[in-house]
């Protein structure tokens, strides 16, 4: 699997990643490397394997819905580092 | 008496019959920084007044006859991953540069409701993305028996503290192996515990089904100690199990004529260097003179685990890390065009191997590839999770190498990605599996600790502390 600049700039857009163009050089590089070590995966049949996405077992864990309040909302609001107004962090417009 | 090299039950004794205060304590511990850390760069944060304080609350407390934990008045330190209210927390990147939150992680509110005294806050690979805490924006620590070398990472500034005697235990995290290999290379007890056994709450994710909060110290017993503290369910933390937490350091005298170890062949082979295969054997027959039987195990599907983990890890991060646009937090830049500029210039701030990590894992989890990769690595975690059933049938623990190399110096293993990531060979399937595992230091070459890892099955954690008890 060989990883195109190209297809580089297209993986960093959607990651909201600003390369270089020397980064998309060494990404390229160094992702077509790593993916293509993944292929030792090939030699596995897994057509009849279930998937593990979690290893515990536990399953709809649910907690009585008790309000705990933990933070004041202004003291998370004050993490921000841009203005906040009635209650709510003000960015750019999106277009 | 040096205060800063006893255990935690000689200084909680010391504490009790008032032979020296908590601040006495406090301020050895803080002595030992100032001294050593230009060296040892073992910290982003030192937080002298937060730490001065609490050691007078225990002091307060012992004079008025109260009863104290035993982690009272003992001081101790956090990766930077660990929320920590009022006190900066970076996760080692430039991107949360000073960003303070304003709550604890659950395990930081234990040992804060407990009176543990914290010291500061540790450098690491950014986010715990790394072998040897140099892919950070801050400081890289080095390791404190031979400071031209790493500590190993992504913890790496929790074993620099804990070998150097900063702290008497620091917490870290594993999610491949990154508190098992700064302990191996540092020489210190490093735990990871079960999966879902220590709340995760307030620590800053990496990648959300594999990450464990671990424990490092300079004997099993400490360990032991801070486990039973901070270990059990938490409402916050829905991955906890509801299970009982044993009183650990009471049950670390355990009859090694009752256990079986299991040697894996997988991990013994000709690819290992001759010399850490050798002192590792040799810890596992002193244990076996003891009276442990063992036994060689095979776990087939070993060599599958390194692309197994760096699908699913990468993939995980790239949603984790998304977060992550200088918008709640975090440092912003000034006078923006849009928002669309913002997220890009902002997230600038990633250290390349962040970055890296984000990308395989978008590709991955991109249309038309999340089968090939991210369910396929998914199914083959399976298969690593039923090697491991099988083993545990025969034997109670398994005993191997930590790391296939000793202490390494910078950019030695980290300037090719791949290189990296295979390092992490003999780590990562005991995490894929979600299984306990603990770094015992077992013997040294050139002056260079080794580590042995004991694996046991999920919840084992009291039989991997009996059996590392008994090692050397």
């Amino acid at each position: 699997m060989a990883l195109s600049s190209d297809d580089v700039r297209k993986i960093a857009k959607l990651a909201r990643l600003k390369l270089s163009e020397e980064e998309v050089k060494t990404y390229s590089e160094q992702m077509t490397s790593v993916l293509s070590y993944m292929d030792i995966l090939n030699e596995l049949d897994v057509s009849n394997v279930e998937p593990t996405f979690q290893v515990t077992g536990l399953t709809n864990v649910r907690r009585d819905d008790e309000i705990k309040k933990m933070v004041e909302k202004e003291d998370l609001l004050d993490c921000s580092n841009l203005p906040v107004e009635r209650g709510q962090i003000k960015v750019k417009s999106v277009f | 008496m040096d205060l800063t090299d006893l255990s935690i039950r000689e200084a909680h004794d010391g504490l009790k019959t008032k032979k020296f205060a908590a601040k006495e304590l406090a301020l050895a511990s803080l002595n030992r920084i100032k001294e050593l850390d230009d060296t040892l760069q073992a910290f982003i944060t030192v937080c002298e007044n937060e730490a001065m304080k609490k050691a007078e609350v225990v002091d307060k407390k012992i004079s008025e006859g109260e009863k104290i934990n035993v982690l009272s008045g003992i001081p101790y330190s956090a990766k930077d991953l660990f929320c920590t209210r009022g006190i900066q927390t970076t996760a080692g990147s430039k991107i949360l540069e000073g960003f303070v939150p304003p709550y604890n992680a659950s395990v930081i509110e234990k040992l804060e409701n407990l009176d543990a005294v914290l010291m500061g806050k540790n450098t690491e690979d950014e986010f715990g993305h790394g072998i040897s805490s140099e892919n950070t924006g801050f400081k890289v620590p080095r390791n404190p028996i031979d400071p031209t070398r790493t500590a190993g990472g992504s913890s790496g500034g929790s074993a620099a503290a804990v070998k150097s005697n900063e702290v008497f235990f620091s917490l870290g995290t594993d999610t491949g192996g990154s508190v098992r290999q700064p302990a191996s290379m540092c020489g210190i007890v490093g735990l990871k515990p079960s999966y879902g056994r220590i709340s995760r709450y307030g620590v800053i994710a990496m990648a959300s089904s594999l990450d464990t909060v671990g424990i490092l110290a300079r004997n099993v017993e400490d360990v032991a100690y801070v486990l039973e503290n901070i270990a059990g369910q938490d409402r916050f933390d829905a991955t906890t199990v509801p299970k009982d937490v044993p009183k650990y350091s009471e049950k670390l005298d355990l009859d090694l004529k009752n256990i079986r170890i299991g040697m894996p062949k997988e991990y013994f082979t000709d690819d290992l260097p001759k010399d850490i295969s050798e002192v590792v054997k040799k810890a596992i027959l002193d244990l076996e003179k003891k009276g442990a039987k063992i036994q060689e195990i095979s776990l087939p599907h070993t060599k599958y685990g390194v692309a197994v983990y760096y699908i699913v890890c990468p993939c995980e991060v790239s949603a984790n890390m998304s977060r992550y646009d200088g918008i709640r937090f975090g440092p912003t830049i000034k006078d923006p065009q849009d928002l669309e500029q913002m997220y890009l210039e902002n997230r600038t701030k990633f250290h390349p191997e962040v970055k890296r990590r984000i990308m395989i894992g978008t590709y991955a989890l991109s249309s038309g590839y999340y089968d090939a990769y991210y369910l396929k690595a998914q199914k083959v975690r399976t298969l690593i999770l039923k090697d491991f059933e099988e083993a545990f049938k025969h034997v109670d623990v398994i005993c191997c190498p930590t790391a296939p190399y000793t202490a390494f110096k910078e950019g030695e293993k980290t300037s090719d990605p791949l290189t990296a990531y295979l390092s992490d060979v003999f780590t990562i399937p005991a995490s894929l599996a979600g299984l306990c595992s603990l770094n015992m230091p077992c013997g040294e070459i050139d002056g260079l600790p080794v580590g042995m890892q004991i694996i046991g099955p999920q919840f084992g954690e009291e039989r991997i502390l009996g059996v590392g008890a008994k090692v050397l």
